[in-house]
């Protein structure tokens, strides 16, 4: 079953199209990577996937619903979420109250029973608590829960980015650059976490990435854009050895 | 007829908005603050002129100029002891800083003055013109003429000089112009001196007008200018103008024709159109946040 | 279950004495109706600032122009009472929830714009707010409002000030609170994980306009005359120092520094002179030298001498989570 398939998009910015012709299909347990030089439009494709943008013209369907024109806080509800190129997380909020947040969409009391502290709203904080535990652990970040996540050393925060946008429960999870500022090590343990992401939770990841050892150590399939437009598609295979990729990336002059 | 006549008034007045309205401009420009102190700039301007007529016995020009000086000294003093320190503090702290500094300055020239309104020494004779169907008086004209020839001497500055060009440059990207050599804490000094030496201007021409001065009138005017600013654009110095003018013709019209009253309510309706219509203003520029 | 009565007893067993000892000193004419006054503009000015910190310190937004709401409400209870003669109980909700209109009114529109744009016009309105009135006559126009009964008493103001912070303290350990934090901290982050941001900044500022209103309702019948000129820029601002001072995102610190700048221009009345001289100059320095207020974005619960007992509790049951308001 496909669960998010672009057709068509374009977006334009005044006179300048950032992009245009930009299909995508993603089906259930893909690891899909997104690459291309700096400027070439990658994030202005997540923005549109997810309504920080709205695209010019074309079409976004998510799981079969058509969600262009929903803004971002209504597609997390239809399963898709995302992290951020540059760490957008709550600074001034605990490591446990980030997480906390994504849960948020789904609450299931409202407001006269947060104010009143009615048994329901007791019961709903405990199970977000628990849940909230659960994914820290898994990732190594429960013994910080409540440290203030500005505090936190880089490569935790990226982690905790993820944890905030696994805990939203997407079926579709989209990466900018996660490896972003990572040493070769780190960049390994995160491909074996991002693998083990999508095998674990039972969701496809869309990847923007820099870093070509993690992109072709783990996508299944890629995506190039250059300049707004899809260069080439493929299996990492193919794509490492598509001239017009090479040309994008390094210039004419270079050999394979 | 009388259509005429408000519009000369509400042009007079106008003049006075945008020379107030330019300096808020220039400074947000700049630093991005919006200088809640500046409308008592244009008090402390009022003030100076009063004294330098009542006991140097000045005529208008040099009443005008001491006065101008007197308040680019105050504008810089200011900037470099409460502005300067909080450079990239967030824009709550700002704000409560220059809110602070006008509270200042209101208060400090209230304990000084004393709370009642000063008689203003007469610099101009007045002089009625009676042209066609309305009349204009000395004082308006020499609120037009100053008006005009500080704008075309500001425009002289920005556009003609290095240090306008850096004026421009820094409100573009501060840090770009740093790294470009622009020494960015001269530049910031003299826009806050041009500001508010034309504040100060616009405050001996509407002291001479209205002839009772006192610390708290820079209140309104400087909301008032604001209001002009952002019409106009903020940040961009011929919408501060073009703001200040339409300002002043409208809060006119609205006294003349609707009620005076509220008069002073038109200025805020007016802003809040704006910034739910055309945030930007009328010339100013739309930035976008990246994701 | 236990732990929430314990901590609900603890709470409750200081305020009622802080209240037992505070009403007997009044009731036995220790306390005579200046200091009397004094108390209860506290309360009310408490009531204004946490309402006001729920909008700029929890929300981030920059929201001036919160006088408004308090004349609003003010109007519409005193209006009540000397039209309809209602019981004062109804007379203050409605106060408050003609406050809370006008807060819809104007949050919706404005709520869109950003920082600066933001505080203008939210100042702007409040200044419309005050020449409307001004210009309406059966509201008493420019000379105000007179002849309104006097209802509030001691026991009244305190006891609905703690009910107010008890609403907003609740409200801000909840996930709704969370949500208006996330707003603050990253508005773009907070609206990818699904969170309605334009819904949470309107709550918060219906929420304290409705809180500005009933606080409006409270001073007219107390001081039993309302002038439309005291509900200016000025107060706004007097509103936004206590929560700036306080520490924005700090319920106790709002409360701590409203009480404290209430009493603070009382005590200075001999130097009243140079009080706003020496107030507007603390202002800026206080930018400067300590912009995070008295207590930042801590609740004076988390200070350690109040939490010698809490530690003592999270030593036996590790991994608790500690019970700190954002």
């Amino acid at each position: 079953m496909s669960l998010l398939n672009a057709k068509d998009l374009v977006i334009k910015f005044g006179g300048l199209t950032a992009v245009s012709g930009f299909n995508l299909n993603i089906g259930e347990n893909e690891l899909i990577g997104l690459i291309g030089p700096n400027g070439a439009g990658k994030t202005t494709v997540f923005n549109m996937l997810t309504g920080v943008y709205q695209p010019t013209s074309g079409e976004i369907e998510i799981m079969g619903e058509k969600t262009k024109g929903l803004k971002p806080y209504e597609l997390t509800k239809k399963q898709i979420a995302r992290t951020f190129q540059n760490i957008r997380l709550f600074k001034q909020l605990s490591v446990i109250d980030n997480v906390k947040i994504s849960f948020n969409y789904k609450i299931s009391y409202g407001l006269f029973n947060c104010i009143f502290r009615l048994p329901g709203y007791y019961k709903e904080e405990e199970r977000i608590l628990q849940k909230s535990r659960e994914l820290l652990k898994v990732f190594g970040l429960l013994e910080k829960e409540n440290e203030l996540a500005t505090n936190l050393p880089y490569g935790e925060q990226r982690k905790l980015e993820i944890v905030r946008a696994l805990a939203a429960e997407p079926k579709i999870l989209l990466l900018d650059e996660p490896a972003a500022g990572m040493n070769p090590q780190e960049t390994t343990e995160l491909m074996k976490l991002i693998n083990w992401i999508k095998e674990e939770f039972k969701i496809s990841i869309l990847l923007i990435e820099h870093d070509m050892k993690l992109v072709m150590g783990i996508c299944q399939r890629l995506v190039v854009l250059d300049h707004g437009q899809v260069l080439a598609e493929g299996t990492p295979e193919k794509i490492k050895k598509d001239p017009k990729v090479i040309k994008a990336y390094l210039g004419e002059e270079v050999a394979v | 007829m009388d259509f005429a006549q408000q519009l000369v008034n509400g042009l007079a007045l106008g003049s006075v908005y945008a020379l107030i309205a330019i300096g808020y401009t220039m400074v947000y420009g700049i630093i991005k603050l919006i200088n809640f102190a500046h409308g008592d700039i244009y008090m402390v301007g009022a003030f100076f002129g009063y004294l330098v007529a009542l006991y140097l016995k000045l005529s208008f020009v040099p009443s005008l100029l001491i006065s101008m000086l007197g308040c680019a000294v105050l504008g810089v003093l200011i900037e470099k002891v409460a502005y300067k320190p909080l450079r990239g503090s967030s824009k709550i702290t700002l704000f409560i800083t220059a809110i602070g500094m006008s509270l200042l300055l209101e208060n400090a020239f209230r304990l000084i003055f004393g709370p009642n309104p000063k008689p203003f020494p007469e610099l101009l004779k007045v002089k009625i013109y009676k042209l066609g169907g309305f009349q204009i008086n000395s004082l308006q004209i020499s609120m037009l003429l100053v008006s005009i020839i500080l704008v075309i001497l500001l425009q002289y500055i920005v556009y003609r000089t290095k240090s306008g060009k850096a004026m421009r440059a820094a409100s573009f990207d501060i840090d770009a112009a740093q790294l470009m050599g622009i020494n960015v804490n001269n530049t910031i000094s003299m826009t806050f001196a041009i500001g508010s030496a034309l504040a100060g201007a616009a405050g001996v021409l509407v002291g001479m007008a209205y002839p009772r001065i006192d610390p708290y009138m820079g209140i309104m005017p400087g909301l008032k200018a604001f209001v002009a600013a952002v019409l106009g654009g903020i940040g961009a110095i011929p919408g501060a103008m073009i703001g200040g003018i339409l300002l002043g013709v409208a809060e006119t019209f609205t006294k003349a024709f609707i009620s005076t009253k509220l008069s002073d309510a038109i200025a805020f309706a007016i802003l809040i159109i704006v910034l739910l219509v055309r945030p930007a203003g009328l010339m100013g520029k739309k930035v976008n946040e990246k994701v | 279950m236990n732990k929430k009565f314990k901590s609900a007893f603890l709470i409750l067993i200081p305020i009622l004495l802080v209240f037992a000892v505070l009403q007997s000193l009044i009731s036995f004419e220790i306390l005579n109706n200046y200091y009397t006054q004094i108390l209860i503009v506290i309360c009310i000015n408490i009531i204004l600032a946490v309402g006001l910190n729920m909008i700029i310190g929890f929300t981030g937004q920059l929201a001036l122009g919160h006088a408004g709401f308090m004349s609003v409400g003010g109007y519409a209870a005193a209006i009540l009472t000397l039209k309809l003669h209602l019981p004062f109980p109804i007379v203050l909700l409605a106060g408050g929830l003609v406050a809370a209109l006008f807060g819809l009114i104007i949050g919706i529109p404005t709520l869109r714009l950003k920082g600066d744009y933001l505080a203008i016009s939210t100042l702007g309105f409040g200044e419309i707010i005050r020449v409307l009135i001004i210009n309406i006559d059966s509201l008493g126009g420019a000379r105000g409002l007179a002849g309104i009964p006097k209802e509030t008493n001691f026991a009244i103001v305190f006891f609905i000030t703690v009910g107010i912070i008890l609403i907003i303290r609740n409200l801000m350990t909840s996930s709704h609170g969370r949500a208006m934090l996330s707003v603050r901290e990253d508005e773009i982050a907070a609206e990818a994980m699904g969170i309605n941001t334009t819904k949470y900044k309107i709550m918060a500022f219906v929420m304290a306009a409705f809180f500005a209103g009933i606080a409006g309702g409270l001073y007219a019948h107390y001081f039993m005359f309302l002038d439309p000129k005291s509900f200016d820029f000025l107060k706004s601002t007097e509103i936004l120092t206590f929560v700036v001072l306080g520490g924005m995102g700090s319920i106790s610190g709002s409360a701590l520094a409203a009480t404290v700048l209430t009493i603070l221009p009382e005590a200075l009345r001999p130097i009243a002179e140079y009080r706003m001289v020496i107030y507007s100059a603390s202002l800026i320095l206080l930018m400067i030298f300590r912009p995070q207020g008295l207590l930042g974005t801590k609740e004076l619960s988390s200070l350690k001498i109040f939490n010698f007992r809490k530690n003592n509790l999270m030593k036996v049951k590790k991994g608790g989570t500690k019970d700190v308001a954002a």
